[in-house]
């Protein structure tokens, strides 16, 4: 593993799918379970943390032999607390409806346990390219889980998925998905399915090596 | 398969109780509320029973079966479960609202956790919060029974009671006998009574959670508004009903006497507060699963003193 974790295929495929951070690392709960009441806000919500984390990642990868070590978790606020202006000031200004059902989940992005945790373990420790590789897998990973968590609560919640009618006429919405207890439920329930998959997958993997041996 | 050899600690007390014959006693004491629900209510009180109970055991069924375990159905459990939840709606409601509440109870809260035992909180009680929470509307809708006047709306006892001007007009008899509005399994005290009593006799329930949870309601609203109003609070809404079933259900209440009479009390003050002081009009759903999730604590720190133990201050 830890020869392939250095490509950068390698990287992102292990923040995309073996450490997702949603399913696995199970960091970033706060999003995760505050604005996943509709796709669309899942969706935009990952992007939004992918863009941070990917820029993040790569100039705290630049800076890591420049920033002093006792200083580190400052400067790596400044870093991230810059990006998060950005993309706030940007969604303020060209997607105002969003922003304002995001609402202050997007400045939160700053004390985002994904992002500060990729700076520490990752990019304080790797080199640019690794650590942008990083910041997609593990921005895409968690924009999948949580657009995942949202279309399965918006489908039960309000018979929709990106707003598109799902459920048939008369179906009368479950008001406990839009609320926390429905967000910590669906969480469980996607976990248990991710675990039951992963599980599988390495079943067959060890089988299919000792058909080989 | 190899016979193992089952080495225990003492005491070797035994004792003829399984889970299936206390389950059993179980629906045996839930069957006086169940008629008389049928009775107040109409026959559609019967399908949503029936409903319940088909989905709740068909679930642990099917779920067992799929996941390659051993079938528990016959412990008669998933029965108690089913009966316990169509007990906690109106008959007004749809009925597949019936077969997602079963499905909950027994799915979500007991088998995800592990079956029978493991569960952390009461499957019944925690479906019916589910439904509640997602269909408010109906699910907090409350029927009158059909020996009632038309002119009577639906308001519950609870909610007559909860103003001063409308005390006079909950008798203490129809709260007694059931003719009052309220959802299937609840309204009939004397029923709920008679199960109760039988739980007692028959060992399967301890009295220390019921009176203790009933009557610290009581002494609150003795307090709070006077001996009449008391005895009306303790006879109205799901307090019986939570308290002698729902409240003393081994998985997920305290196994120590002590621990047992924290449960009780806890319940009961969770109840009335939530009744005198907040929105909702009845609290004792909210009451016993919180109760439930404290149950382990409970336990912890009520841990009994072994024989012969010196005490630390003593």
């Amino acid at each position: 593993m830890a020869d392939s974790k250095k490509t950068f295929l390698g990287t992102f495929n292990n923040g995309m799918i073996v450490e997702n951070p949603t399913f696995t690392l199970m960091l970033g709960m706060c999003p995760t379970l505050g604005v996943t009441t509709a796709a669309m806000n899942g969706i935009s919500m990952g992007l939004a943390t992918t863009f941070v984390l990917v820029c993040s990642n790569l100039f705290i990868s630049l800076l890591r032999n420049i920033i002093p070590d006792k200083v580190r978790i400052p400067s790596y606020i400044i870093v991230i607390a810059s990006f998060v202006t950005i993309i706030d000031l940007m969604m303020k200004a060209f997607l105002p409806d969003l922003r304002a059902v995001l609402g202050t989940y997007i400045q939160l992005i700053v004390v985002n346990c994904i992002i500060f945790a990729r700076a520490e373990s990752f990019a304080a420790k790797n080199p640019p390219m690794l650590s942008v590789a990083d910041g997609l897998g593990m921005g895409l990973g968690f924009t999948c889980s949580i657009t995942l968590l949202s279309c399965v609560r918006e489908l039960f919640g309000s018979g929709s998925i990106f707003g598109l009618q799902m459920m048939p006429e008369g179906y009368q919405p479950m008001a406990i998905m839009n609320q926390v207890p429905g967000g910590f439920i669906t969480l469980g329930l996607l976990m248990i399915l991710v675990n039951f998959i992963k599980q599988r997958v390495a079943a067959k993997q060890a089988l299919r090596k000792e058909g080989i041996a | 398969m190899q016979k193992n050899l089952i080495i225990t600690t003492s005491p070797h007390l035994r004792d003829r109780a399984t889970t299936a014959s206390i389950m059993r006693d179980v629906c045996i004491a839930l069957a006086p509320a169940g008629i008389a629900g049928i009775v107040f209510f109409g026959a559609r009180a019967a399908v949503l029973i029936a409903l319940s109970v088909i989905t709740c055991v068909l679930a642990e069924f099917l779920y067992q079966k799929l996941t390659g375990q051993k079938v528990t159905v016959g412990d008669w459990s998933a029965v108690v479960t089913g009966l316990l939840l169509a007990y906690n709606m109106p008959t007004t409601v749809p009925w597949w609202m019936a077969v997602v509440g079963g499905v909950i109870a027994i799915l979500l809260v007991k088998q995800l956790f592990g079956g029978i035992g493991s569960n952390f909180m009461n499957p019944a009680l925690t479906a019916r919060a589910v439904l509640f929470v997602s269909w408010g509307g109906v699910m907090g809708a409350y029927p009158i029974t059909r020996f009632m006047e038309d002119t009577a709306s639906g308001a519950t006892p609870l909610a007559l009671l909860a103003a001063k001007e409308t005390v006079g007009d909950v008798q203490l008899w129809d709260l007694f006998i059931g003719n009052c509005a309220g959802v299937i399994g609840e309204t009939c005290k004397a029923a709920l009574l008679l199960g109760g009593i039988y739980l007692l006799v028959r060992k399967v329930i301890d009295w220390r959670i019921p009176c203790g949870m009933i009557g610290i309601v009581f002494i609150c609203y003795l307090i709070y508004g006077g001996f009449n109003l008391a005895l009306k609070e303790i006879l109205s809404g799901a307090l019986m009903l939570g308290a002698i079933f729902m409240a003393t259900d081994y998985a997920t209440s305290p196994q120590t006497n002590l621990g047992r009479i924290i449960m009780g009390v806890g319940c009961g003050l969770i109840v009335f507060v939530i009744r005198a002081f907040a929105n909702y009009p009845e609290g004792t759903s909210f009451a016993i699963l919180f109760m439930n999730v404290m149950t382990p604590l409970i336990d912890r720190y009520t841990v009994p003193k072994y024989f012969g133990e010196v005490k630390k201050n003593g």
